[in-house]
């Protein structure tokens, strides 16, 4: 049990993220990861996936503004997000995205623009969330082991 | 999931420190940074030395080039040249490193595809710690039976 209430609001924090399904297992993986030699790891990772993935997300809205459609070109980028999305644990939005390319596959036009407004959605709030627990982090200092959410 | 007997209940749950190995060499194909990054450095944390290429014909064109590596991570879909065709170029030229495929989740005929161009193994992106280790191990194996 953390005493320090700056590392125990962290803590809080940080299982909200799991409880509230925004991070999978993968985000455990890649607290692994961190250590002294790469201290900030999780953030430089995070910040990555969002640079990475806006210029995804600038190639769909743009495909989506096109008709008819070219599912197969929707379902490529949504297949390269998820695969980011993936990386980083990042549960809520792999789901749209695999919601998303569902509706690709069945060439349901109506879906897939539904879809992408729930994963944006979930990608902002995530993208918040993350932001706020990594301030956090860095006002608490190094926490000292990653550890499997309860 | 596929390879040579590879299946996630055959996996050897074995901890990193069993398999950190200082000689091991490996190169990261992918035309992500970030799978690039997480890959490069999980495999340097195994103490393998790591290179990164962001597409199959930059990492045909280190092997043409003199380079050698022990282990080979290859994502499939990437421009230019993708994973399947940059396996296939590999093994043309005699290059007998070992080959994992890392895939989104496919059917399994894409999978199947891949597999024929010559991996030895294939996995679903991210790959985690346990399927690591079980690569090291077998790189290990086999580094010791040479």
């Amino acid at each position: 049990m953390e005493r320090n209430p700056m590392r125990r609001q962290l803590a809080i924090m940080r299982q909200s993220l799991f409880d509230q399904g925004h991070v999978d297992e993968q985000f455990v993986q890649l607290e692994e990861l961190q250590d002294d030699a790469n201290p900030n790891f999780v953030e430089e990772v995070v910040t990555l996936y969002y640079r990475d993935s806006a210029r995804i997300i600038l190639n769909i809205e743009q495909a989506l503004e096109r008709k008819p459609f070219d599912f197969r070109k929707l379902d490529a980028y949504m297949h390269q997000f998820k695969g980011s999305s993936s990386s980083i644990g990042a549960k809520k939005v792999k789901a749209e995205s695999t919601l998303f390319r569902e509706y690709c596959k069945s060439g349901n036009g109506e879906g897939c623009m539904r879809s992408f407004q729930q994963l944006k959605k979930e990608y902002a709030t995530l993208r918040k969330k993350l932001g706020a627990y990594f301030q956090l982090a860095r006002q608490a200092g190094p926490v000292e082991t990653a550890s499997r959410p309860k | 999931m596929s390879g040579n007997g590879a299946s996630s209940s055959s996996l050897n749950m074995i901890s990193g420190e069993d398999v950190v190995n200082n000689n091991l060499s490996a190169l990261v194909v992918d035309d992500s940074p970030l799978l690039r990054l997480l890959h490069d450095i999980h495999l340097k944390k195994y103490g393998l030395k790591v290179q990164v290429a962001e597409n199959g014909k930059v990492a045909v064109d280190l092997f043409h080039l003199g380079a050698s590596f022990d282990l080979v991570l290859m994502d499939k879909e990437m421009p230019v040249m993708n994973g399947v065709e940059a396996t296939k170029e590999l093994r043309a030229m005699g290059v007998t490193s070992m080959i994992v495929g890392v895939t989104s989740k496919n059917g399994p005929g894409e999978q199947q595809a891949f597999m024929e161009a010559g991996l030895d193994y294939c996995f679903e992106k991210p790959l985690t710690p346990e399927i690591i280790s079980f690569l090291l191990e077998e790189l290990n194996k086999h580094n010791n039976k040479n």
